[in-house]
């Protein structure tokens, strides 16, 4: 089966005072339709920038991308032009679901509004009539908003659309997030720390209502964290990212059992643990500006050798769709 | 033994204004809340966010005054007492924010921050307090050139270290940590933590550790408070509070932590519903909205705190 979404060694950097801070060196990642991919990593270590450049909403003027490919379904989406990208993908085929719900709603219009607002333009409807809004098909999509809240499981639907941003909870406006994410029926859905902002217990419910609508409609999800446990929930397979560069895919299962990477395998070893005995990782993130040759992770590796300093290790597979970019990799 | 700390009944209530600065109701932040701290463990308080756990940090301090209620340190009555006063007390007792690096002042060399609170509240000489300061600085893992250098010469993680060494030159009895991890990476986190531990062996202290974070807390205390709106519904040593939690809401608390190899908490967690409006409190138990086991009793009386298993439990239905 092809990829939905295939990112082919991206390079990337921004431009700063200092000079070129080079944020992704020869990304890939690869999402199968319908699949949850957790994308995992230490702050800073590009996975944001990553999912923004999906999504192509990257400062124009500060960033600078060197090489490489997004593939998605047929398109390229970096070399598309910004209508068709405007038209058919962006806030359409692909959809985003931001980690702080308050900022992203304007306070001063009710939310009602603000839906019917995404509807007007990125309904699936909209091709029917030529693209005008007809009185029909602002029905039908009044009649899909509320089948949506009702699928995402908010109390009174119709008293929730009358309220402004504020009158909500957090994690009410979380799942007003994700129902704004599925109403255009997108085929890829971009989840950016969707839970950090809430608490373990509400957490855990927008996960499992995530989980959830995903399988049901078959759309598949990009979800970034830094928190390995919500990864494990949800997600089909991880990707590892270590300061701009992957450095182990795999399946969820396989992931945890057999960790292959020594960052990986360190990262693990740093989760509190009820004996109190926790690793955790010596030395400090690199400097962007000028980030170590090869393997990004070697000043901090204790398995590193001449040849991780010289060139990046190539992609070795100890197991079923399981991906290590190691020299050497763990048994 | 003596507890260190002893808190009774404390009461922290915040007025809601309306139009006209009209006061149109109360939040109860903290509500008859009562434990004992013994010197030498760690208590952890655990709960989400508004339930009180900050604002009962700051209350300690007196950073809050409370409404009612008692705080005892080391027999003597703290609370409501004037700040003049009380000097001499609370130089034992010390607060950490969320990240202690922050309040460093940006244009005073380190050397000049630790010194200060030793100048404040000591009599030592210039000598004295440069052994001091040298000593604690080696403490929490620093070389002493660091001393001439300003804060943003070094490192977030150095900051981190600075802060918590301004907090100790004063060598307090008591430190609150007031969620010290929350924000950082676990690679990080795990050595922040270690760091914590070698501390507390070194200078003997006594932690108040407050954080949302199970896992951490689990790790790091002794005894655990559970608190939900206002109020301390279970209190008890971790292993009895983790292994087997009486009140449906820790309960429903450790079901939600996602247990990595374990079963999938998406799967099969119970828990429905939010936190009430803390400004808006129905009659009883104030988690009988979301609880599965709630009953008439439920919604008449509010159950207070008492025996259950190992630890306390404030439920009528433990177990």
């Amino acid at each position: 089966m092809p990829e939905l979404l295939a990112v082919e060694d991206l390079s990337l950097g921004f431009r700063t005072d200092a000079g070129l801070a080079r944020v992704l060196d020869g990304v890939n990642l690869a999402i199968q339709p319908g699949q949850i991919m957790g994308l995992v990593g230490e702050s800073g270590c590009g996975k944001t920038t990553l999912a923004r450049t999906v999504l192509g909403i990257l400062p124009r003027h500060a960033a600078l991308i060197e090489r490489g490919r997004i593939r998605f379904e047929r398109s390229d989406l970096l070399s598309a032009d910004d209508t068709t990208l405007n038209d058919q993908v962006r806030g359409k085929a692909i959809t985003f679901i931001p980690q702080d719900p308050f900022t992203s709603f304007n306070p001063v219009f009710p939310i009602g509004t603000q839906m019917m607002e995404i509807m007007r333009w990125k309904s699936p409807r909209r091709a029917q009539d030529g693209g005008h809004n007809t009185r029909a098909r602002r029905a039908a999509d009044r009649d899909a908003v509320l089948a949506m809240l009702d699928a995402v499981q908010l109390p009174q639907p119709r008293q929730v659309l009358a309220k402004y941003p504020h009158e909500v909870s957090g994690g009410q406006r979380q799942r007003l997030m994700i129902a704004m994410a599925l109403l255009p029926e997108p085929r890829l859905v971009i989840a950016d720390e969707p839970t950090t902002a809430l608490d373990v217990t509400i957490q855990a419910q927008i996960l499992k209502l995530l989980r959830r609508l995903a399988t049901e409609r078959g759309v598949a999800v990009l979800l970034t964290t830094h928190d390995l446990g919500t990864a494990y929930e949800i997600c089909d397979a991880i990707t590892v990212m270590y300061a701009g560069q992957e450095v182990e895919a795999a399946p969820t299962d396989a992931f945890f059992r057999h960790p292959a990477h020594p960052y990986t395998a360190r990262l693990l070893a740093s989760l509190p643990r009820a004996d109190g005995k926790v690793l955790g990782i010596p030395g400090e993130v690199p400097n962007l500006l000028a980030p170590p040759a090869g393997c990004r992770f070697h000043p901090r590796c204790e398995r590193a050798e001449p040849a991780c300093s010289r060139s990046r290790p190539p992609v070795t597979l100890p197991g079923q769709g399981h991906a290590v970019r190691c020299y050497h990799p763990q048994a | 033994m003596d507890p260190i700390l002893s808190v009774h009944g404390l009461r922290r209530y915040f007025p809601i204004r309306g139009p006209f600065n009209r006061r149109r109701g109360w939040i109860k932040a903290l509500d008859d809340v009562s434990f004992d701290l013994m010197p030498g463990e760690i208590l952890g308080l655990v709960g989400e966010s508004g339930c009180g756990k900050s604002t009962l940090g700051k209350t300690l301090m007196g950073i809050h005054q409370p409404d009612a209620g008692s705080i005892r340190f080391e027999g003597a009555e703290i609370a409501g007492v004037a700040p003049r006063k009380n000097r001499k007390l609370r130089r034992h007792l010390q607060y950490a924010y969320q990240d202690p690096g922050t309040s460093l002042d940006p244009r005073w060399k380190i050397g000049s921050s630790l010194h200060e609170p030793l100048i404040i509240h000591t009599d030592l000489d210039q000598a004295a307090r440069d052994k001091r300061v040298r000593d604690i600085l080696a403490a929490v893992g620093l070389p002493a050139t660091h001393l001439d250098l300003y804060p943003h010469e070094i490192s977030g993680g150095q900051q981190r270290r600075v802060g918590l060494a301004r907090i100790l030159t004063l060598q307090p009895k008591v430190v609150i940590l007031d969620e010290p991890t929350s924000g950082l990476d676990v690679s990080v986190q795990a050595t922040v933590l270690n760091l914590f531990g070698e501390l507390q062996r070194l200078f003997n202290l006594t932690y108040i550790f407050i954080s949302h974070d199970l896992a951490v807390v689990r790790m790091m205390c002794r005894r655990v408070a559970v608190m939900y709106l206002g109020r301390i519904v279970e209190l008890g040593p971790v292993e009895a509070i983790f292994d087997r939690p009486q009140h449906p809401y820790t309960r429903s608390l450790l079901a939600a932590i996602p247990r990595i190899g374990g079963a999938r908490v998406t799967q099969d967690f119970w828990l429905e519903g939010e936190p009430p409006d803390p400004g808006n409190l129905l009659s009883g138990c104030r988690f009988r909205t979301r609880c599965p086991k709630a009953q008439a009793i439920c919604a008449e009386e509010e159950p207070a705190l008492s025996a259950a298993g190992g630890q306390q439990a404030a439920c009528h239905f433990p177990g």
